[in-house]
């Protein structure tokens, strides 16, 4: 990324490819063959565009090229018998303004009919226009896994008769498309956001994915609260991401941050998206752990964060979703407004929750109480039994260092 | 999406006959039963990584201090029986997708087409990300 030309065609290439992909589905209907046809043009494009710079017209060139390649495709027997059937099975495109393909794109390759994993794999290649490759590097997975997630998603979505339409905004299944749409996105989010350095240095930056993907949502749904909300969020969470790893790639917890290491502009940018949220109604899920994140990043010393209004907000929200995770982060609150004892109360009504899988973090928070009540021995059990149950690398890391410490309190 | 190691050993399970005293066809119908399991876990793109281990009469054991020249044994294991005979690693959606691949795996016919309930053993994968703590 050091030569400033080949990042700018790099940029518009990604930003094309689900507008030509659109007008190529659009066009020809078959979603699996246009997409293969896109990738080709894309290849091509990296090729010659670099040699020969950016065309004058690089949409019109890359839609040329791959609808040669679609061409090229349909001319095979297989490939025809294909189209055949998908024509006499596929109902006529709906009307949707042209401007709006890249939308429909997103909620196509977001469809039920697929898990959340296919739905990631799928929108990253279509809407972000990644490679394969890419985004195998992205989950650690071999390069043909990926192709066969992907080519497995077009299968099943053109087996499941999606069409490529939109669900309208006033119909029942909209709130619901839209959140797979924002789960999906998330989903992403989190990845890259929760990686930590070393192993993943080639990796494309997964959360920055995400949130280019949820500004042209955003853009397009201006109106959508929980649009805007997952934006709000995704920007304030990220905002802390020079801080949440230290010098080694180690965890740094949110109150022994450096917080003037934040990006002030991210905080700004998702506080304003925030407040032009309120007065929306019922606040979603997005909103609420948005407004959450924002309380973290305006605290600039980890004495004055507002726990009595997280506090209320993790309420809100444990209600909301009946996710035991939830209770988990409202216990941490609720220990900093009342103290440890009120909320060691709280985990154990946690204790026979069997939908907690992940019991380490039970046992985490707990140690974390127990230490904060001062009671370094059992705190020290609780870190290391929590260390041995983590699935995470970088989490055993950390408990193992908790554990570490309340090993010296206890010798004097 | 968790990252699981599932691993074979060389216990048979409820077969008492070496593999190399089954009839021609028995083996193959093992083998295609493994097959059309590779297979399935191909085209689902949930297969990351699939090896079956030489014998374990092969097997070398290394000891070293760093400095002096290693000291290097041959197997055989005093409890041959455990030591790992092939290993595939899978990426899905949950533990339980991993256990089902699983619970496949140890159903594979053995001689007169008899599951043969070998144990598999599932471990999950640590993963390199971590939640903010």
């Amino acid at each position: 990324m050091t030569d400033p030309g080949r990042h700018d065609a790099e940029g518009l290439l990604r930003s094309l490819a689900p507008q030509v992909l659109g007008v190529l589905v659009r066009r020809f209907g078959d979603f699996g063959a246009c997409e293969d046809s896109l990738q080709e043009a894309l290849l091509a494009a990296s090729v010659h565009w670099g040699a020969d710079g950016i065309p004058d017209n690089p949409r019109g060139w890359l839609l040329q090229t791959a609808t040669r390649r679609y061409t090229d495709l349909v001319r095979s027997e297989q490939a025809r018998r294909r189209r055949e059937e998908q024509a006499a099975r596929e109902p006529p495109p709906g009307a949707v303004p042209a401007n709006d393909d890249t939308l429909v794109l997103l909620f196509l390759c977001c469809h039920p009919a697929l898990t959340p994993a296919s739905q990631v794999a799928l929108t990253l290649r279509a809407v972000g226009g990644l490679s394969t490759a890419e985004i195998a590097r992205a989950y650690l997975v071999p390069e043909a896994t990926m192709a066969q997630r992907i080519s497995r998603a077009k299968q099943r979505l053109q087996a499941s008769g999606a069409s490529f339409a939109m669900p309208a905004r006033d119909s029942s299944e909209w709130p619901s498309r839209l959140r797979s749409v924002l789960h999906v996105l998330y989903l992403v989010f989190n990845e890259g956001y929760t990686a930590t350095a070393g192993p993943r240095l080639h990796r494309v930056e997964l959360s920055a994915e995400a949130i280019r993907l949820t500004r042209e949502l955003h853009r397009t749904l201006p109106g959508e609260g929980e649009v805007s909300a997952l934006l709000a969020l995704m920007l304030l969470t990220d905002a802390r991401r020079p801080a949440r790893t230290g010098s080694d790639g180690e965890l740094v917890p949110l109150a022994e941050q450096d917080r003037t290491r934040w990006d002030r502009r991210l905080i700004a940018e998702g506080t304003g998206l925030l407040d032009r949220t309120m007065g929306d109604g019922r606040p979603g899920e997005y909103r609420l752990q948005a407004a959450i994140a924002a309380l973290h990043d305006r605290a600039l010393r980890a004495e004055d964060t507002e726990w009595s209004q997280i506090l209320a907000l993790y309420d809100l929200l444990e209600r909301l979703t009946g996710n035991p995770v939830v209770t988990l982060n409202k216990a941490v609150a609720l220990a900093m407004t009342e103290g440890p004892a009120a909320s060691l109360d709280l985990l154990a009504t946690l204790d026979g929750e069997g939908r907690l899988a992940d019991h380490h973090r039970l046992r985490a928070v707990r140690a974390h109480l127990l230490d904060m009540a001062g009671d370094a021995e059992a705190a020290l059990a609780g870190y290391r039994e929590a260390a041995a149950l983590t699935t995470s690398l970088p989490e055993r890391r950390y408990l193992l260092a908790r554990a570490a410490r309340c090993r010296a309190k206890t010798r004097p | 999406m968790p990252k699981f190691l599932i691993m074979v050993n060389h216990e048979r399970g409820v077969i008492d006959k070496p593999m190399d005293e089954w009839e021609p066809d028995e083996v193959k119908a093992h083998m295609d039963y493994y097959g059309v399991l590779s297979r399935e876990l191909i085209e689902n793109g949930e297969l990351v990584q699939s090896m079956s281990l030489a014998d374990p009469r092969l097997a070398r054991i290394v000891r070293s201090d760093g400095a002096s020249a290693p000291v290097v044994t041959d197997g055989p294991f005093p409890e041959s029986k455990e030591v790992l005979a092939g290993f595939e690693v899978i990426d899905v959606e949950s533990e339980a997708r991993a256990i089902e691949i699983a619970a496949r795996v140890s159903a594979v016919p053995g001689p007169g087409g008899v599951p043969t309930q070998q144990p598999v053993e599932v471990r999950q994968v640590m993963s390199e990300s971590g939640s903010d703590v």
